[in-house]
């Protein structure tokens, strides 16, 4: 690990190849991202999007390629925890929130804190956190819930509740699996939103299959392909792409 | 908020278990010392010491509910943690019998004479002295649990592998006391103890004191789990239970927390196996036998998981239980606890404290809805 940044973007993969017992998940896909910007990615089932945050939040190891955290840190040789702690926070497809927590106690173990067993063990509730734990809870608009068991939530309420664990541990980047799966047409444009806000002061990485709602990101789109990327640009002109067409849109 | 309500009334029933640990602890010795053995509130030391026992046996199963409850790592070893506390004390108790064996060696116990040993083992030394005997029954169990849990938790072994080698350990530990070379007293174990602290270990005094101790371990064996699952790191705990990787992904080291809780359970465990061993005055290497540390882990399912007081009623239920059943039908007790485990799980998943608790819960709300209609969820 240099210290010395390598590149300026907050995330860079360059020719990244994942082999799954023979099937070639990603071959040679290569991106970067800028420090706060905003970045939909799309493509078809099997096209490597998961794969994709897999190897960057540290759960798959790449057989080859480079991929690098703000310039420096080598993704490759770290494990979920490290990556975590760097600042990288992850949002799952399937909302995995604390079912037995309460919404604030969902927040509170995800609040950025030492992660380490005696500071959790001797930690005490602090003025900072707790303003900090408010605003998020406002932000996701579960202030009024926040006592219930987070089990109890509608799906829609789990998705924002995991989103607003992703904010608490104020990541630099995070990367957001599908938000809309399964919402409803009013919780979609919601919840779109919120990631609009949400990316006025992170880099945030969006994998969607939900055209409009990318739409309404209105972020700059990456298309992937039999993990690789197929196109670059905004909506318009991907959608515009004649081989985005053929290979995705047209089906 | 069920959630909520369910806590605050368990927090509840925890303060009453203490407050009860700690009355039966200083009314039991001048019941059973002070009063004619005709009188109404006259407690025999028998049931004194068997009383004992079982609180012995609560906090193994509090230990054991800290663990699996909260942090849902079924041990199915955890008898040997017991029982090497047991050891331990054990190893006190006979270094205290001194010149008084058959063979009146001043220095060696027994066995080690009858196998013409002419000198004491190292792993001996130091066990004339109560403090150090009493530190190792904590210590050494906890080192097994930090030995067995680094590699087990980083290799990330979980589920139904773990409790395998949990009860692989136990075992394992189990042939490896049966040997006489090993140094403790082969399959006979330790017994024929004499003194504890310089008083007879049979006395009705001692007897009356060890269940105090018992008593007031239990109740701060009970306090300690109580505040270690209310802490942030409970809560940590718990979420690693309900989804590990989730956990993992929120940049915890999920083994490490897993290694910590699991040796604070081993520790207690020990402590709960040295007060049993000079309540029982004997300790033999069957103590590590599977079926022991799978009874264990039926006391809490009983008595209602993830409670930790139901834990410990548990144990006290079933031993009770165990007692009656196994004077009037002694061989099939196994077929009778076998029974209890599977209708337990089939019908009470959250043990008898999780239904009284529940119970208690709709009657109050049945109570609130009924005097305030409109206020009805």
């Amino acid at each position: 690990m240099s210290a010395v940044p390598l590149t300026s973007s907050i995330l860079y993969l360059d020719g990244v190849t994942v082999t799954f017992e023979g099937y070639r998940a990603l071959r040679g896909l290569s991106l970067t991202l800028a420090p706060g910007e905003m970045r939909a990615i799309i493509g078809p089932n099997g096209a490597g999007k998961t794969t994709m945050m897999d190897v960057v939040t540290g759960k798959t190891k790449p057989d080859s390629g480079e991929v690098f955290f703000a310039g420096t840190h080598d993704l490759t040789k770290l494990d979920e925890a490290s990556i975590a702690e760097l600042g990288i926070g992850r949002k799952f497809q399937k909302p995995t929130v604390f079912e037995n927590h309460t919404v604030e106690d969902n927040l509170l173990i995800a609040l950025k804190a030492p992660r380490s067993t005696l500071a959790t063990l001797f930690a005490r509730a602090d003025a900072r956190g707790q303003a900090e734990l408010e605003d998020i809870l406002k932000l996701i608009q579960l202030a009024e819930f926040r006592s219930k068991a987070a089990g109890s939530l509608s799906h829609g309420q789990k998705q924002w509740l995991e989103l607003g664990m992703l904010l608490a541990q104020n990541p630099k980047l995070l990367l957001v699996d599908e938000p809309a799966a399964g919402m409803t047409d009013a919780e979609t444009a919601q919840t779109a939103e919120l990631l609009r806000n949400i990316a006025l002061d992170h880099s945030v990485i969006v994998v969607e299959h939900d055209m409009e709602f990318v739409r309404n990101l209105a972020a700059k789109v990456t298309v992937l392909h039999e993990g690789a990327v197929l196109a670059e640009g905004s909506i318009e002109d991907v959608s515009a792409d004649p081989r985005v067409i053929e290979t995705y849109l047209g089906r | 908020m069920t959630n909520e309500d369910r806590r605050r009334k368990l927090d509840r029933l925890g303060v009453l278990f203490v407050l009860a640990l700690i009355g039966a602890a200083l009314i039991v010795p001048p019941l059973t010392l002070a009063t004619p053995a005709d009188s109404p509130f006259h407690i025999s030391t028998y049931a004194v010491s068997l009383m004992g026992k079982y609180l012995c046996y609560a906090l193994l199963a509090v230990a054991l509910d800290l663990v699996w409850g909260y942090c849902g790592i079924l041990s199915l070893g955890h008898a040997a943690f017991f029982t090497l506390g047991g050891y331990a004390m054990g190893m006190y108790l006979m270094r205290q019998i001194g010149a008084r064996g058959v063979y009146a060696n001043p220095l060696l116990p027994d066995f080690m004479v009858f196998l013409n040993w002419k000198s004491l083992p190292l792993t001996w030394w130091g066990f004339e002295h109560f403090a150090y005997a009493g530190i190792m029954a904590i210590l050494v169990p906890g080192f097994l649990a930090f030995a067995f849990g680094w590699f087990a938790f980083r290799s990330r072994v979980t589920g139904v592998y773990l409790s395998i080698i949990t009860q692989a350990m136990t075992y394992a530990l189990m042939l490896a006391f049966f040997r006489n070379n090993m140094g403790f007293g082969g399959n006979n174990g330790l017994t024929d103890f004499k003194d504890i602290l310089g008083y007879p270990v049979q006395s009705h005094a001692t007897r009356a004191l060890l269940f105090s101790a018992s008593a007031l371990a239990l109740a701060a064996g009970y306090w300690l789990c109580r505040s270690l699952v209310a802490s942030k790191f409970g809560k940590v705990i718990v979420a690693i239970r309900d989804a590990e990787s989730r956990t993992r992904f929120l940049g915890y080291r999920v083994e490490r927390y897993k290694l910590l809780i699991f040796v604070i359970s081993a520790m207690l465990a020990g402590l709960a196996g040295a007060l049993y061993v000079p309540q029982v005055g004997i300790i033999n290497p069957s103590e590590f036998a599977p079926t022991n540390s799978i009874e264990a882990v039926i006391w809490v399912a009983v008595g209602g998981r993830g409670t930790l007081v139901g834990a410990a009623l548990g144990a006290l239920l079933v031993n009770f239980g165990k007692t009656i059943f196994t004077s009037a039908l002694p061989d099939d007790w196994l077929f009778a606890l076998g029974a209890l485990f599977v209708l337990v799980t089939l019908f009470l998943p959250e043990g008898v404290l999780g239904l009284m608790l529940r119970a208690r819960l709709r009657l109050r709300r049945d109570r609130s809805a009924r005097s305030v209609p409109s206020a009805a969820e």
